[in-house]
């Protein structure tokens, strides 16, 4: 029988924190990807160019690298600005700037860069025919986006999404740089301390596996969902 | 008499893209009950002069006044460009169009295409206006598709589908674009069936099409461009039935 040696608790507290962590990265990540595929095919130069700038840094600087920047960068801006509250305000307040925090904000910000390039993708791909439909009828923007562009264009975007979805799972196992307790660091103390790699590793090992395969499944169902109206059903 | 605003009324409407002037100033008028037609060879410009008419091209000069009232422009570094786009999406919600590739919404059945625009723009309830789309449907002819979506009809059914949207919005005026130019033969009869029924009840019509036939038995206003501008125009007894000009003859003469 698997013997974790009295560590069975924290892994699993571990494997929260894995969880939460990617979903909410996810979450900013959508977010993010969506505004930087708009701020792409807008008209606007100022827009256009912040996202090109965005999306080129992000994809070409390392996860680890960007990661350490913002959080060791982060505590230092905290630092700054509640130095400056205490000098011109004497407002004393300390702010530790929180690991998880730090965490979410790195992975959501690297793959909002990605997402945006899988929605701007998609959003080109749904027929012009159709949004000017919407318009003709009397939508405003917003409408023609809540109604037809957005779901036109998910099918286009799921599978680009589900792939991005993947990786970002695997980067969150980075977190233990910046010293948050996520499944492969708890996994990695153990080993340490036992000499067991393999009774903590292979554990973690299958819960990414089992996350993995949920999701793979809860994106074919929404992959389902999105195809409806166009064949194949 | 006269108490009720023209439906729709454009002026002087001017269009370029790049260096070429496709619409050199045409202007028209519909009021209640008119079926106006819109001829001309490809490239003469009607389906842009239509597409001016609600907005989805941005006319670089002319004035445009829907039920009275009149649309306000502006200029910007990208041209000109409505000044107001609630007003144009007020405006917009009064002139159905109907495409020449139907462009009902993919993702949506038959009967969700026609409540959608009269739940969210109209602001109707959904019970009221799925009542409607019913009594639609079986105008024309699709009660049994109504929970069909449109990749699973043919062009006839699909553009007919796309009149019942139209009409779901009660509009002022509809537009037509080439309504039958993307069907086969044998399904175009039915789609003008139902636009003929349209004109026979009073709506009003601005029509862009290549059906002379539906021209010359419906019309009550024949006009033919040629290169952005109006050749001729009338009656469709004198524009069909007595051309004039040697280019609208030549268009008019048998091609086969």
């Amino acid at each position: 029988m698997l013997d974790l040696q009295g560590y069975g608790p924290r892994l699993i507290e571990g494997a929260g924190v894995t969880l939460q962590l990617a979903v909410l990265s996810l979450i900013l990540a959508i977010v993010l990807g969506l505004l930087t595929a708009t701020a792409k095919m807008s008209r606007s130069w100022l827009l256009h160019r912040t996202a090109t700038v965005y999306t080129t840094v992000i994809r070409s600087v390392p996860d680890l690298v960007l990661m350490m920047l913002l959080f060791f960068g982060g505590q230092i801006g905290v630092n700054a600005i509640s130095d400056m509250l205490y000098d011109h305000y004497g407002i004393d307040i300390y702010f530790n700037f929180n690991a998880f925090a730090a965490g979410v904000l790195t992975i959501g910000f690297i793959f909002g860069a990605y997402m945006g390039e899988t929605f701007r993708g998609a959003f080109m791909a749904v027929d012009y025919g159709q949004i000017e439909a919407g318009k003709a009828y009397g939508m405003s923007n917003a409408l023609v986006f809540r109604r037809i562009r957005f779901p036109q264009m998910m099918r286009h975007a799921l599978p680009g999404l589900s792939n991005n979805w993947m990786v970002l799972l695997k980067t969150t196992a980075l977190v233990s740089v910046i010293g948050l307790t996520d499944m492969v660091r708890v996994a990695a103390e153990a080993s340490r301390a036992t000499h067991e790699p393999f009774v903590f590793l292979i554990p973690v090992a299958l819960v990414y596996l089992l996350i993995a395969s949920v999701s793979e499944w809860m994106f074919a169902r929404l992959q389902k969902r999105y195809d409806i109206g166009f064949g194949g059903q | 008499m006269a108490t009720t605003p023209t439906p729709l009324e454009v002026r002087n409407i001017k269009k370029r893209f790049g260096d070429t002037e496709v619409l050199k100033g045409l202007s028209l008028e519909a009021q209640k009950g008119d079926v106006i037609t819109l001829i001309g060879a490809s490239g003469s410009g009607k389906s842009t002069f239509l597409r001016c008419m609600n907005l989805l091209e941005q006319p670089d000069d002319g004035e445009l006044i829907v039920h009275g009232e009149h649309i306000r422009f502006k200029t910007t570094k990208h041209g000109r460009e409505p000044a107001d786009w609630k007003q144009v999406v007020r405006m917009r919600a009064k002139l159905s169009m109907v495409f020449q590739s139907f462009n009902l919404w993919a993702h949506m059945t038959l009967l969700e295409n026609i409540i959608e625009a009269p739940i969210h723009v109209l602001g109707k309830p959904k019970k009221e206006a799925t009542e409607q789309a019913h009594a639609l449907l079986e105008r024309v002819g699709l009660s049994a598709r109504a929970n069909a979506y449109p990749a699973q009809m043919s062009g006839g059914q699909q553009q007919r589908g796309a009149i019942a949207r139209a009409l779901a919005m009660d509009p002022e005026v509809m537009l037509f674009d080439e309504p039958t130019s993307a069907l086969d033969p044998e399904l175009v009869g039915d789609v003008l069936k139902v636009m003929r029924d349209l004109a026979d009840e009073g709506r009003t019509m601005v029509v862009v099409t290549h059906e002379m036939s539906f021209a010359r038995d419906v019309s009550s206003q024949v006009i033919y461009l040629h290169q952005g501008l109006v050749e001729e125009a009338g009656t469709p007894q004198e524009v069909l039935g007595n051309p004039q000009s040697p280019r609208l003859k030549q268009f008019l003469a048998p091609k086969y």
